[in-house]
């Protein structure tokens, strides 16, 4: 264990903490942002960029920092961030730009990470379908190659900011006689291709953050595939594995954690403040042990990673532990407001500007989304405990 | 910056846990529990030869003086065997206490013997969390009154080390006039408490912790992250029978493990237990490494483990059906050694309202 501070990174410490200070001002409202998407505005991202602070291992060719990988640095700039109560940049999109980063030409990569790194060329995942959630290999959205070109058909479902998004990246069957794995490609696209049709599914929160998609007849120029005919599932993967590390991201549990603290203080119930509540006090301290568990946690797999070890079960579970926390954390804030905790759509006397209830109800949706908690504990119990998988049954 | 135990550290867990795998079976454990003795004296003897009981202590002292982390990672070893051998508070905390507050000729007299695996030493500062079946220790010129209560490794102690209310530790004979000690039966076999009544009873007073409680926290900080690391090690264990048990029973012409409800179980235990590994770790390193978030950090441990074990102890139980309850399986000794666990040095819900003081949230 080696946790100390060289001079070097106490310096880059005081520098975060000078930019914060001096920046904070400028810097986008939390409430609806899923940690690491391109939703926070391009001149915050620009900022950070320059400075680092964002898109900071991405190589200055692809529009990054440049910088080598440092835990250290990561930690120290996820932390300040939190201490400040201020979003995070991001890195493109952390599901698209990893996997193209990993997989994709020299000609992709030059196409798709600039701008997305800017925030100027946003994504939607086209996965889940209406009759392939959990089981996403059943996928049935097909296509065909015609000449120089994929045709498109079939619909998705789930497809969170579609509406928005200047590109999909979706999987497809494109080898239908294949084994349910081995049979589907990864392409992307523009959302302006002739034949998408994008129609918004409204949430329990009231706003359309999901979408249905349909294709009709959507041609796509064949070489807009990521990887190979076929391997779309193993690309897939790829990028699942990124976005479930960006859903349990200790350090902006711990951001949320301190803006609990600050408002248990703040506010009161009878005259009484409520961190003088021992109910609500224990219920504070008890997420604040899991939470520092799940940053230690964090800290491990990431040291694992940058010396290209295998963290094995500490990175399994942490996107169904860091959900469910968040979803917790939320649960605890709204209760602990009790009457005011219901206020809602910009109401009078509502606190935090409704970030509380938005994120009770959009971290319940991402226990579910990229993975539901029971598949999640499938693969913990399958992958990494070596259980045996439940028997197959034929298909009817 | 590296998150991650040292090629020395690993070799330590590994020595400790290749020893006990062999030294310290089911069998023995049991014997030593069914016969109601206080320790395995066979076990505690090949651990003095492993250098366990100086961890903590100065080279100078005749130990090892390795840190805390080393301490805990042996602590996780000997709650994955349930080892019936005293450690928390003879061979940690004891010795934390001394080296804190102790005069030179205390340590002199003591720290070379505990390290030598000569001496177990007891210790008494559970009035200091929270008075039970006792008003608590005074100390009045050098003499002791009161009761001091689950007094830790105390059932056979050569010596003991009473904290008074007013934050001193004393060093005691056990078997010195004015002193009755009583050995309390508790659910866990493998490790003594006892009470220990004090009639003006002879002190030999650390003096670096008369006047300041900063020795006694430490000491009981110390004890909270061993213990947290024991719970740690007896949970894995627990998860680890549990899994291989749902590869092995059969069901409905099925190995158990392939239904979802007990795979489900079995993955909950593992996603509980898995962050608790870098709480102990960060604990035990940050006490010495950043001292400032020390004693908010055994708090969490201690009071996270709890939480985690009594759950972990619970579905391992339940995984394994029936036969969990039996004395014949004999997973009651680690459900039991987390019991105790739990409540010694303070229990969950008190050693978070600590941490609630610490970060002066009240």
């Amino acid at each position: 264990m080696d946790l100390e501070y060289s001079p070097e990174y106490r310096a880059f410490r005081d520098e975060v903490r000078t930019f914060l200070d001096e920046n904070k001002h400028r810097a986008p409202n939390a409430a609806r942002m899923i940690p690491g998407r391109p939703n926070s505005p391009k001149e915050w991202q620009q900022l950070l960029i320059e400075h680092g602070y964002a898109a900071r291992t991405i190589p200055k060719e692809y529009g990054g920092y440049g910088a080598e990988p440092d835990i250290l640095k990561t930690r120290i700039i996820a932390e300040e961030f939190a201490r400040a109560r201020v979003p995070t940049g991001h890195s493109g999109d952390n599901r698209l730009v990893p996997t193209v980063l990993e997989l994709g030409t020299e000609e992709q990569k030059q196409w798709l990470v600039p701008p997305s790194v800017r925030g100027e060329m946003t994504w939607c995942q086209g996965y889940s379908e209406p009759g392939s959630g959990s089981d996403l290999a059943s996928l049935s959205t097909k296509a065909e190659l015609d000449g120089d070109e994929w045709v498109i058909n079939g619909q998705k479902i789930w497809t969170s900011g579609a509406q928005n998004a200047d590109m999909m990246f979706c999987l497809v069957r494109t080898e239908p006689d294949a084994p349910k794995h081995n049979g589907i490609s990864y392409l992307v696209f523009s959302m302006d291709t002739p034949g998408i049709e994008v129609r918004p599914l409204v949430s329990m929160m009231g706003d359309a953050f999901f979408n249905e998609v349909f294709f009709t007849d959507v041609r796509v120029p064949k070489d807009q595939i990521i990887g190979k005919r076929g391997e779309g599932w193993f690309v897939a993967n790829t990028t699942l594995r990124y976005e479930r590390g960006g859903l349990g991201d200790p350090n902006e549990a711990e951001n949320r954690l301190n803006r609990i603290v600050d408002m248990m203080k703040r506010e009161t119930v009878s005259g009484e403040r409520l961190i003088d509540n021992p109910i609500y006090r224990d219920r504070l301290l008890k997420l604040q042990g899991q939470i520092l568990a799940m940053k230690f946690n964090g800290m491990r797999v990431l040291s694992h990673n940058i010396k290209g070890e295998e963290p094995g079960m500490a990175r399994w579970i942490v996107k169904l532990n860091g959900c469910e926390l968040n979803h917790q954390m939320a649960g605890l804030a709204i209760d602990v407001l009790g009457e005011l905790g219901l206020l809602y759509d910009g109401s009078d006397y509502l606190r935090d500007g409704g970030f509380w209830q938005a994120r009770y109800m959009l971290d319940l949706g991402l226990i579910i989304g990229g993975g539901t908690a029971q598949i999640q504990k499938n693969m913990i119990g399958e992958r990494a405990l070596g259980l045996p998988k439940e028997p197959k049954v034929e298909a009817a | 910056m590296d998150f991650a135990l040292s090629e020395e550290q690993r070799m330590l867990q590994d020595s400790i846990s290749g020893y006990l795998e062999s030294g310290c079976p089911l069998t023995r454990v049991r014997e030593v529990a069914e016969e109601r003795e206080d320790r395995a004296d066979d076990i505690w003897n090949e651990l003095t030869n492993l250098g366990v009981h100086g961890v903590l202590v100065d080279e100078d002292y005749g130990g090892v003086g390795l840190g805390r982390l080393e301490a805990s990672l042996i602590a996780e070893a000997l709650g994955n065997a349930v080892a019936p051998v005293p450690y928390v508070a003879s061979s940690i905390m004891a010795p934390t206490a001394l080296a804190a507050a102790g005069s030179d000729e205390q340590k002199e007299a003591w720290l070379p013997r505990i390290a030598g695996g000569e001496v177990v030493v007891g210790v008494g500062v559970s009035e200091q969390i929270g008075r039970r079946e006792t008003e608590g220790v005074s100390s009045t010129d050098g003499k002791l009154n009161g009761k001091a209560m689950f007094v830790l490794d105390g059932g056979s102690a050569d010596v003991l080390i009473i904290a008074s209310d007013d934050g001193a530790m004393h060093l005691v004979e056990p078997n010195g006039p004015g002193i009755t000690r009583n050995k309390l039966k508790t659910i866990d076999r493998t490790r003594t408490v006892a009470e220990v009544v004090l009639d003006g009873a002879a002190g030999d007073v650390l003096p670096g912790s008369v006047g300041d409680r900063e020795p006694l926290l430490t000491t009981i900080d110390v004890g909270r992250v061993i213990l947290a690391a024991d719970t740690l090690g007896a949970a894995q264990s627990m998860l680890d029978k549990s899994v291989d048990y749902a590869k092995e029973r059969r069901q409905f012409n099925r190995v158990i493990g392939s239904f979802q409800a007990v795979k489900h179980m079995c993955a909950e235990m593992a996603a509980e237990l898995e962050p608790c590994r870098s709480l102990v770790w960060y604990t035990a390193h940050a006490y010495s490494a950043i001292p400032e978030e020390g004693r908010l950090m055994a708090c969490h441990a201690k009071a996270h483990l709890a939480e985690v074990g009594k759950f972990v102890a619970r579905k391992s139980t339940e995984v394994h059906g029936g036969m969990g309850i039996t004395d014949l399986l004999g997973l009651h000794y680690w459900f039991k050694r987390i019991g105790f666990n739990r409540q010694l040095l303070g229990a969950p819900e008190l050693v978070r309202e600590e941490a609630a003081r610490v970060q002066e949230w009240v």
